[in-house]
């Protein structure tokens, strides 16, 4: 038996199917993933991510600390309550993990990190920590839910104690804000509008009750890994690793290379794979065979080489199989991929292959 | 779950086999296979007059989350295949032990019953799992 989420009992209510997930036990779906998955880019879902790590940073340098710690720049967080997306790299310039930060007030940034590394992340920036007398506080009895869909903010808002409210509803994407015991942010991982809602672990069966009450379906995370999927948002451990840089997994727009003076930890592991001109692509892929695409498999670029899957799957909106896949470097825009010992025929594409309810490769689908 | 049709044999890899009267028999998968592997999205059938051996590959059955080998549970010919799972592989979720059908095949050999599981063993298998 895994770690149980403040909501575990909610999940066995409403007919989870359970799985192991980084030792927790987790909602797989309730029934049925596709209906899920369907429900959060037409409508609203819920989705349980307590299992993920709250770790807040406070001191007089904290900002100074997150600048060396971060590919991406907290200088760029000026407005209180804004939100960034980044790498956390080794000093070679693999990724420790991805992780989204707060920024609370001047003394205090919140981070939001994966479960699967909670224990290396926090012992890697405690040992950052030290020399800058910033603070390292991870937040246990939380539980964290994700309200994802078109409607999600809407539906989800009678859960915001009215005092809080209407400026909740006014926070603008990719911006979090404190509602008495709640932390409410406009962020998600589903390529949909939504919240993501820090909660107190006693108040997390109560909450969840009346989300479900007012029309938002629960979701597990098969439905969440599909979802991810057609936004191309990258798994940690799937699509990255210690072994790779952010260059080569699509996450090249998070590294803030200006200004040149500033010295993060994997800046110059970074910089030699920036200048090497054969380093891995990292696209997008259309099956345009029947089949499915799944991770680790192998692609063909004839007469270029090989690469890999890195996350492929089912995409139930667009009705194809899509996949992320690392492959040689080169000009190509087709290749094969090797399901159980057949060629199939996938086409490059541009991502996110969905985004807010809309299929993003329109074209790529008629040819 | 509790309904297993009584007029059919299973394997312990959750598969059904129903013997027609030409002597040919009918193979899918039962429903407690069709709902642990949720939504299927793909069906991968054999060809028709394909040789099968009893323990090999017969088709792969891909849900939205996983991809999953059936085998053949017996060894013969196969004589038909449901051409309609490839349009609309949720048949099988929909009706695992009738329109869900994948393989019909001639057995090279005499079905050697022993090999197979009557209805009840099935459901206690199915009640072990569930233990």
């Amino acid at each position: 038996m895994g770690a149980r989420t403040p909501l575990y009992e909610q999940h066995v209510a409403a007919g989870a199917r359970l799985v192991d997930f980084g030792g927790w036990d987790m909602p797989l779906h309730y029934g049925s993933q596709k209906e899920e998955h369907h429900a959060v880019r037409q409508a609203a879902g819920i989705f349980d991510v307590s299992h993920m790590t709250i770790v807040d940073l406070t001191g007089a340098r904290v900002r100074d600390f997150l600048r060396y710690l971060l590919a991406n720049d907290v200088a760029k967080l000026q407005a209180p309550g804004k939100a960034l997306y980044s790498a956390m790299l080794n000093k070679a310039g693999g990724v420790i993990d991805d992780l989204i930060v707060y920024f609370m007030d001047e003394q205090w940034f919140r981070l939001v990190v994966n479960a699967a590394t909670r224990e290396k992340d926090l012992a890697w920036i405690r040992q950052q920590a030290t020399a800058f007398d910033v603070v390292v506080a991870e937040q246990t009895d939380r539980a964290m839910v994700a309200v994802q869909g078109p409607e999600a903010r809407e539906r989800a808002a009678i859960c915001i104690d009215e005092e809080w409210r209407e400026q909740a509803l006014a926070m603008r994407p990719f911006f979090g804000m404190e509602a008495g015991d709640l932390f409410v942010a406009r962020t998600g991982y589903t390529g949909e509008d939504g919240w993501e809602i820090v909660m107190p672990a006693n108040r997390a069966a109560e909450l969840w009750d009346r989300l479900l009450a007012a029309g938002i379906v629960p979701c597990g995370l098969g439905a969440r890994d599909t979802l991810r999927l057609e936004a191309a948002m990258n798994l940690y451990g799937s699509d990255m690793d210690e072994t790779i840089s952010p260059l080569e997994a699509g996450m090249g727009w998070t590294i803030a290379w200006e200004p040149a003076d500033r010295d993060f930890i994997g800046r110059a592991g970074l910089e030699a794979v920036r200048a090497d001109v054969k380093r891995q692509r990292f696209v997008g892929l259309l099956l345009e065979d029947k089949g499915v695409l799944r991770n680790h498999q192998r692609v063909v670029v004839d007469g270029v080489g090989e690469g890999e899957i890195t996350s492929g799957g089912f995409s139930p909106t667009i009705g194809r199989s899509i996949a992320l896949a690392r492959l040689p470097a080169g000009d190509y825009q087709r290749a094969q991929v090797d399901v159980r010992g057949k060629l199939l025929n996938v086409r490059i594409v541009p991502t996110p292959f969905v985004r807010n309810g809309k299929i993003k490769i329109e074209q790529e689908i008629e040819q | 779950m509790s309904d297993l049709p009584g007029d059919l044999l299973y394997t312990s890899e959750h598969e059904w086999l129903r013997r027609e009267e030409d002597g040919s028999v009918t193979i899918g998968i039962t429903d407690h296979a069709q709902s642990a592997l949720g939504d299927l999205v793909y069906v991968e059938l054999p060809e028709v007059d394909q040789e099968l051996d009893s323990g090999g590959d017969m088709a792969v059955v891909e849900s939205v989350k996983a991809a999953s080998d059936v085998y053949a549970p017996i060894s013969g010919t196969v004589v038909a295949v449901n051409d309609e799972l490839s349009d609309d592989p949720e048949r099988i979720n929909a009706d695992p032990y009738g329109d869900g059908w994948i393989v019909q095949m001639q057995p090279s050999d005499a079905i050697d019953e022993s090999e197979l599981l009557s209805p009840d063993d099935y459901q206690a298998l199915l009640d072990e799992e569930d233990a």
